[in-house]
Formats: structure tokens, C-alpha cells, sequence
């Protein structure tokens, strides 16, 4: 059956969730691990409950249109609340669950949100804190009822009784919701995602029902996704990746998403769901390697030499035999041999057995972290992508694959640079607008419909793109070089041993870092040499600890000096902050990204002492504890000087 | 609240308790109403852990009697005790080291489990079901301390907070009607025991458990008792709300000492 406006068309998400639900009814939707066992909701299910839901918020008197925050874990319930909410023409605002109250009274004043999901009394909380500045929140509906019995307002509501109101609306009315599903047209706005504000304040994201699915089908065709796939959906629903593979893709394709028990058991629920499709920040895959190389550490020598023999013998052809490049018999014999007794194993342990595709992004991925993915046989791949553009500019194709690059453009998607070096990117994917911001959407779209990612770039003879920094971020030295801090900062962080690092040198002479030490990693390292700590703080000061961050900084600096490009932006002088950067102290965003200009401002004694040749620094740092306590940390940071290589220096010394 | 404090269901009447020549509760009388949180503190050798031992019959009193749920009791033992609802944490910790937490927990259920050895040995049939139902319970345990991601941890590598807080798993599991606490959050950091006060509360709330609870923390004991018992030197001094107890000058002398 045709129809003028289209309206039988798979373009909407409601329509895509029908359609699965009548083509693969009992094909699993989604998992949950509950009282220890996987539940499993099959689409059927799935497109009922969301029915329910949706009818149940019509019954609560939301309107086509309306915004509804939806903040907790990756709950089914809180998907189905995404979906329920696009049913009836609303716009899901998703917010994350560990924010601070005032953050979320941000949003939702920002987005003048009335209704609201959470998923439990936790966040419930939060709500009832921030009530006052929020004045047009008229409803809070809870998902997991424990511990709200006492609690008496009337604008709470569970969502097992909204979803029988919904149920009995739906039984009574059967017609109303599909009427409100055919309303629904591609180009209207399907979701809100909030920018992280690592420039100033978080701005919404509007994103068309179009831009998502094109997105989603352009990923899936990439990578060949079918509805047998799993995925477990661990990040942030907030987060527009999550939205993306957890939600948009899974919509598409009909796979399955996978939800774990609670943050703290995603490693073991990994193991136990063994994804074929992941997606993890680089972060997730750098702890994953640390836990098994500080394990090895501790294991048997006989273990330990056969997990070093193989660990050469994949770093030598690995990642070869993954790409389909042609090697020798004996090394495919020796690979072999390692998968049976160390990679396979090893895969197994950390719940990648299955894995078909895995991505990573969101920050850069150290050479030797990626490597090692793919020498055992894991198909990593980098894409890059921003909330701007669901998570959806480039990909790195299967065979192809580049360390220091993002890959080529997806499928549908154009991308070009500007003259400073700024990558534009146009294509179906694009946002609609900034939520109520003109300005600012008229900032990032040109006029010839390219949205500004802030990112500068260059595409390789091979047309793979690279990046290098943020746009606004590369500076220039004293001497008029360059200065790139992300570049320096994520060599930096390549390091084990360091968690982060914040790099300086715009207009000055040369280029000077904070440096923060990852306490495991670094406590290991102490710990087996004899040394006891009793913090952070005293750890970051010990001189054994100094002297391991010196060498790391040496070695960068050795290898700055061989690319002429950068060899001016060598480390001169560094100091190892006394205390972790925290989200919660406003340090970093809520993704874990530096907010450099906050830091460069809360640190500005420490910044002066590094420039002004000083050897030692007193400094009192307030900080907010988890239970919402304050408190403060002072030390006296020593400043220390690194080895830096001439130019000419530098291959003898690398 | 909701939770409604109802009748007597504990009491102790004249309770005097000697070890030999040691005299460790001298002609104590208290009662415990149904739902309510009665904390019973003292000084170090007060009496507080012989009196929780008399009220789940690991002691004999030499004198007086207990009355639960209308029956007297006389040489009541431990497992009669348990039989009745009534179930216990320990000052030490008394888990199975070597067992996971999922299995410690189970040993809680053990007084529920209807088959015989034979039949769990074969694991078939109604072992089998039986199995399965009590796991369930004690899933549900585990959801409640909030304590998924250890599940199959062995206890021994535990930190001690959340051993303390597995062996509640383990009294909980039992679904006790009347459940004692002895000292819950000695030695705990201030956030493991706002965790524990939560626990308690919502266990007291949710499940309408009666708790008798010992606790030195004296913060925590005005904070979350209805009603509170004051020993020293195996005396009652005190006995009352928390505000009543804590003005109470023989129990500030016995807490703080007195100038003579």
C-alpha cells in the first residue's frame, strides 16, 4: 500500500519497533540480568510494554511535542520509556544518572521538561531536591519502587501503575496509539542529547528520527550487523553513542541489547553475554589491559614466559593474519599455538570470545593499547563521530585499518577542511538545530549546510582521516611552532602509569604539564619495589614515583623530536598533581574530558611555578567528596626538570 | 511512617545470668514490641552480648524467664530459637571463609529446606525445585544489600564492611521475625556504617522485622532506636526512648564516668 505522506514507511522509530515486533514477535529484544538470571523480553514483549507506557503518559496528559527526562542506568524500562515517548511525538531528554542535582535542574529547566522517568529512589531524590528551581516538572515516574513506599507526593508515580493505566487506556482505545504512531514524520526531532559543555554551558541536541536511522543503517551496512548480534549496553544512555548502538542500531537491525545487573558487575556480565558487536571508550579497554598485565605479574614464571613468547608472536603477525595480509606458515602455525593457549583463553576472560566488531572512540587510543586488540584477534576499530552527528562521520573498513587515524567517511556522509585545518562534515546525520539556540546553531552549520566539529584534521594519501586536536586548542609557541596539547596529552596517557595529563605552552616559551598517575597501576609498581603509601596524594609524591613519570616524559619528548612538525613542543618541565581530577569537582565533564580552561584557572599558582623556574610548589585544593561533603587537600608539589633531545638528536636517542 | 509498633512480643522478666562467681546480668526485665528497633548499649562487659545469647537460648538463665510470642521458655536451644524466626549476627564474624557469598548466604535458608540428604545429593526432582525456589530467596537477599557484583566472591577476600554485611545477607535470609544484631558496625568507616543504618532501616521497614540491636556507636543508636536499654555491671540503668536515655545522669555517668 502506498500513501502520499509515507506514512507505512519504516522512518520512524515507533514504526521500526511495530515492524519488529510483527516480523520477528519472539526474537529476543533485550536481556536483563535480574535476581541473578538472564530475563529475556522478546519483541513482542518489548512493543507491548512500550505501548503501556506511552498510553499511560497520554493518560497523564503528555502532549505531542513534550520533552520527557528519562535519567537512570541502562534499564529496559528506561529504553522502552524512549521509545514509549517517541510513540506519542515526544522528545526524549536522556540526563546521566550520576550527575549532581543542580546539573539536572539545568536540564530540565533548559528543556522545560514536565514529565520525568527515573529509575529509582536515588534519583527520585535528586528530583525532589532541585523541585523548587525546576517549576515546571509535573510528574516524576519512578521505575524500581524500592524504598519509595513512605514517600507521600502526589506528582510520584510508579511506572508499574502508569504502565497498567496504560494498559487498560490501550484496551479501551486501541486505535489511539497507532493513530499517534502514523502522526509521527521522519523529519521531526526523535531525541535531545546534551553536549558535554566542554565549552561552556551543555546545549541540546535536537536529532530527526532521519538523521538517526540513516546513521544507524549506514553503520549497520558498514559492518555487515544482523539481527543475531548482541551488544552490551553499559555507557550512558545519555551519551549519543549509546543511543546509537544501543537504541537507533538495535531498532534497525532488530538485535538484541543486553543490560547489565548494576555498574559494578559489567565485567562479569560481559564475560557471561559475550558480545559479537562492542562498543568502549578507550579507557574501558586500557583498564581491561592493566588488570590482566598486573595479573600476569603476579602469575607463575612458567606462565609468564609463555604468555611473553605469544604476546611476541602476536605483536609480529596478529594483526596480519586479522587483516588477510599474507604470513608465513610457521608464524600462522605459531598463531595458532598462541590462540589455543594464550589468546583464546585470554578472550575468553574478558568476555570477547564472540566479538565480531568492536569500536572504540571518544578519545584517543594508544598505539600499543590498540595493537594489542587486534594482534589477538579482537576486530578493533576507531570511528569518529560527535553528538552533532550521531556518532557518525568516519569508520575505519574492515582490512584497512590505520593506528594514528579515524578511517574514511561512512557511507553518506561528505567530508571536507577548512583552510585552519577545521574538519566540515555535511550528510543526512547532521543535528536540526541547537535546542532553542539559534546563535549557536547558526555558529556551527555554514551556509552552505557543513557543520563545524571544531576538530582539526588532515586526510592521508590513503584518504584516511587523522586528527589532531581540537581547532580552538592549537596554539602556538613563543618560537611560532605549532603547540597541539592533545596530541602531547594522549602520548602521555599512553603510558600505564599515567591516567591524565593537561599540557601547556600556548604563547609561552616552551611547553610545561600537569601529570596525573593512575593509582593502580603506579601502586603496583611501588608496592612490588616495597614502598607503602597511604593515598594518592602521598603516592603522587614519593620520588621513586617522580622518577617513573621522568622517564615516560623523556621517552615522549625523544619521540617529538623526530617529527619536525613537533619538535618544539617537548616537555621542559612537569609536576604530578596531588590529587585525581574529578568530575565531581568540575575538573573534568561528566565523559571525562579536561576541562583545560577550568584547570589552567584552579591551578593557575601551580601553572606560574612551572614557568618561573621554581623547584617547589605549596597548594590547598578544595574538593567535594562523594557523599557531598568538602574538604581539603594541601601538598607541597616538587617541580622537575626533563631530558629534552635536539631535533637533529633524536633518532640516537629514541 | 507506616510501620506501626505493635504488641509485646518479647519478655524478659527477671533474666540473672552467672558464670560461676562472675555475675553477668543481674535481674534484668525489658520487652521488645512487635516492628520496633530496641538497641541495647553499655559499656565494654556490660552484659549486652549475654543478654542477645539469653534471649536465642546459647545461655541458661539461672533466674527468671523469657516469654516469646506467649510461650515461656525455659532451657531454650539455639536451634529451637532459630526454628521460631529468630535469627542473628555475630560480634566476630562467624562466615564461611572459603565459601562463596552466594553460598554463605544459602546456609541461611538451611533451616527452611524440607529434602533429605539423599534426595540433595541426587539433586533431582523436589531437591531440585526446592533449590531453585531458594535461591530465588536469596537473590533477593542479594538485591536488597545491594551486594550483586561479590556474589560469587569467597568471603575471606571481602573487605570486613561487606563480610558484616553478608553475614545480615545470611540472618536475612532465614526471613526472621525477630532478628538480633550484635554490634553491626563495630569497626566500620563512617559511609560502610550510613550503609548499614540504611540496611536496617529498610529491613525494619520493608519486612516489618523486629531488630534488638547492640551498638557502641552511640550516634547511631539514638538515631535509628524506638527504644533503647541502658546496662552496666550486668544492671539495667536505663530504659526508654533514645532522648529520655541520653538525659538520663546514671547513664551519662556510666558512659562518660563521673567525678567522685
Amino acid at each position: 500500500m502506498s500513501d502520499p505522506r509515507g506514512q507505512d514507511e519504516l522512518n520512524t522509530f515507533p514504526r521500526l519497533l511495530m515492524q519488529h515486533a510483527q516480523q520477528r514477535p519472539n526474537r529476543p529484544a533485550m536481556r536483563e540480568k535480574e535476581y541473578g538470571i538472564w530475563q529475556t523480553y522478546s519483541w513482542a514483549e518489548v512493543a507491548q510494554n512500550v505501548r503501556a507506557i506511552a498510553c499511560g503518559l497520554a493518560e497523564l496528559g503528555f502532549k505531542r511535542g513534550d520533552r520527557l527526562g528519562i535519567i537512570g542506568d541502562n534499564r529496559p524500562r528506561l529504553y522502552w520509556s524512549v521509545a514509549a515517548c517517541q510513540c506519542l511525538g515526544g522528545i526524549p531528554v536522556m540526563m546521566y544518572q550520576d550527575a549532581v542535582a543542580e546539573e539536572m535542574a539545568y536540564v530540565l529547566q533548559d528543556a522545560e521538561i514536565k514529565f520525568v522517568v527515573v529509575e529509582d529512589q536515588e534519583q527520585v531524590d535528586k528530583m525532589l531536591e532541585i523541585r523548587e528551581q525546576a517549576p515546571l516538572l509535573e510528574h516524576v515516574i519512578y521505575d524500581d519502587p524500592r524504598g519509595m513506599r513512605h514517600y507521600a507526593e502526589t506528582f510520584l508515580l510508579g511506572l508499574d501503575e502508569l504502565q497498567a493505566m496504560g494498559t487498560a487506556h490501550d484496551k479501551a482505545q486501541p486505535d489511539f496509539l497507532d493513530g499517534e504512531i502514523r502522526k509521527g514524520q521522519p523529519d521531526d526531532v526523535s531525541v535531545m542529547l546534551y553536549t558535554s559543555g566542554t565549552t561552556g554551558k551543555p546545549k541540546g541536541v535536537c536529532q530527526t528520527h532521519d538523521a538517526f536511522i540513516q546513521s544507524a543503517k549506514g553503520g549497520c551496512q558498514f559492518d555487515k550487523l544482523t539481527e543475531s548480534e548482541d551488544i552490551l549496553s553499559y555507557l550512558p544512555m545519555a551519551w549519543v553513542g549509546d543511543h546509537l548502538f544501543s537504541y537507533a542500531q538495535a531498532m534497525v537491525s532488530g538485535f538484541t541489547i543486553n543490560c547489565p545487573e548494576s555498574g559494578e558487575t559489567v565485567m562479569t556480565d560481559l564475560r557471561e553475554i559475550g558480545p559479537t558487536y562492542y562498543f568502549a571508550p578507550p579507557r574501558v579497554f586500557e583498564n581491561l589491559l592493566t588488570t590482566v598485565l598486573i595479573r600476569m605479574e603476579d602469575a607463575s614464571w612458567i606462565k609468564r614466559k609463555i604468555f611473553g613468547h605469544f604476546m611476541e608472536v602476536a605483536k609480529r603477525c596478529g594483526a596480519e593474519i586479522l587483516d588477510g595480509l599474507p604470513v608465513s606458515t610457521a608464524d600462522r602455525f605459531q598463531y595458532w599455538l598462541g590462540n589455543l593457549l594464550v589468546y583464546g583463553p585470554l578472550k575468553n576472560v574478558l568476555g570477547f570470545s564472540r566479538i565480531r566488531v568492536a569500536y572504540t572512540a571518544g578519545a584517543a587510543i594508544g598505539p600499543d593499547l590498540f595493537r594489542f586488540y587486534r594482534s589477538i584477534g579482537i576486530n578493533l576499530k576507531q570511528l569518529y563521530g560527535q553528538t552533532e552527528t550521531c556518532a557518525y562521520v568516519c569508520l575505519q573498513p574492515d582490512g584497512q585499518i590505520k593506528l594514528d587515524s579515524v578511517g574514511k567517511p561512512a557511507p553518506g556522509v561528505e567530508v571536507k577542511l577548512a583552510e585552519n585545518g577545521e574538519i566540515l562534515v555535511k550528510g543526512p546525520m547532521l543535528l536540526k538545530a541547537y535546542y532553542k539556540r539559534p546563535d549557536a546553531t547558526a555558529e556551527s552549520l555554514n551556509e552552505d549546510g557543513y557543520f563545524l566539529t571544531g576538530d582539526a584534521g588532515f586526510f592521508d594519501d590513503d584518504g584516511h582521516l587523522k586528527i589532531i586536536d581540537r581547532a580552538k586548542d592549537v596554539g602556538k609557541l613563543n618560537s611560532g611552532s605549532i603547540f597541539a596539547p592533545n596530541y602531547i596529552e594522549n602520548k602521555l596517557k599512553f603510558f600505564q602509569h599515567v591516567k591524565e595529563a593537561v599540557a601547556f605552552g600556548n604563547e609561552r616559551d616552551f611547553v610545561t604539564a600537569f601529570i596525573n598517575i593512575d593509582l593502580e597501576a603506579v601502586g603496583n609498581y611501588v608496592e612490588r619495589r616495597g614502598l607503602a603509601y597511604s593515598g594518592y596524594t602521598d603516592l603522587a609524591a614519593q620520588p621513586m614515583v617522580m622518577q617513573l613519570i621522568k622517564e615516560c616524559v623523556e621517552e615522549i619528548n625523544a619521540q617529538l623530536a623526530a617529527d619536525p612538525m613537533m619538535a618544539d613542543s617537548q616537555i621542559k618541565r612537569f609536576l604530578i598533581l596531588h590529587k585525581e581530577l574529578d568530575a565531581d569537582d568540575g575538573e573534568l565533564t561528566r565523559t571525562r574530558k579536561v576541562r583545560r580552561k577550568f584547570v589552567s584557572e584552579r591551578y593557575a599558582v601551580l601553572i606560574d611555578a612551572l614557568y618561573s623556574g621554581k623547584t617547589e610548589q605549596h597548594i590547598e585544593t578544595e574538593v567535594k567528596y562523594e557523599d557531598g561533603r568538602q574538604g581539603k587537600i594541601a601538598a607541597d608539589l616538587k617541580i622537575e626538570e626533563a631530558k629534552t633531545f635536539a631535533p637533529q638528536a633524536a633518532k640516537t636517542a629514541a | 511512617m507506616a510501620r506501626e509498633i505493635g504488641d509485646v512480643v518479647l519478655k524478659m522478666e527477671g533474666i540473672s545470668l552467672s558464670f560461676g562467681g562472675v555475675k553477668a546480668l543481674t535481674n534484668i526485665s525489658f520487652d521488645v514490641r512487635e516492628h520496633e528497633i530496641r538497641s541495647i548499649i553499655g559499656p565494654n562487659g556490660a552484659g549486652k552480648s549475654s543478654m542477645l545469647n539469653v534471649i536465642n537460648g546459647v545461655y541458661h538463665p539461672q533466674e527468671g524467664q523469657v516469654t516469646f510470642r506467649g510461650e515461656v521458655r525455659r532451657d531454650m536451644e539455639p536451634h529451637k530459637a532459630a526454628k521460631q524466626g529468630i535469627a542473628r549476627t555475630f560480634q566476630n564474624i562467624a562466615l564461611f571463609k572459603g565459601m562463596s557469598v552466594l553460598d554463605n548466604i544459602m546456609t541461611g535458608r538451611n533451616l527452611k529446606m524440607t529434602c533429605n540428604l539423599f534426595q540433595h545429593a541426587l539433586h533431582w526432582g523436589a531437591a531440585r525445585k526446592e533449590e531453585i525456589e531458594h535461591r530465588r530467596k536469596v537473590e533477593e537477599v542479594i538485591d536488597f544489600l545491594e551486594i550483586q557484583s561479590i556474589r560469587k566472591t569467597p568471603v575471606g577476600r571481602l573487605p570486613y564492611g561487606l563480610q558484616k554485611r553478608v553475614e545480615l545477607g545470611r540472618a536475612l535470609a532465614a526471613e526472621p521475625s525477630l532478628l538480633l544484631l550484635d554490634e553491626p558496625m563495630a569497626g566500620m568507616n563512617v559511609e560502610e556504617k550510613q550503609d548499614m543504618c540504611r540496611f536496617i532501616l529498610d529491613v525494619n521497614d520493608q519486612f516489618g522485622t523486629t531488630i534488638v540491636l547492640i551498638e557502641h556507636d552511640m550516634g547511631v543508636v539514638m538515631d535509628i532506636s524506638d527504644r533503647v536499654v541502658v546496662l552496666d555491671y550486668g544492671k539495667k540503668i536505663g530504659d526508654g526512648e533514645p532522648d529520655e536515655v541520653k538525659n538520663n545522669p546514671d547513664v551519662i555517668s556510666a558512659y562518660l564516668g563521673t567525678s567522685h
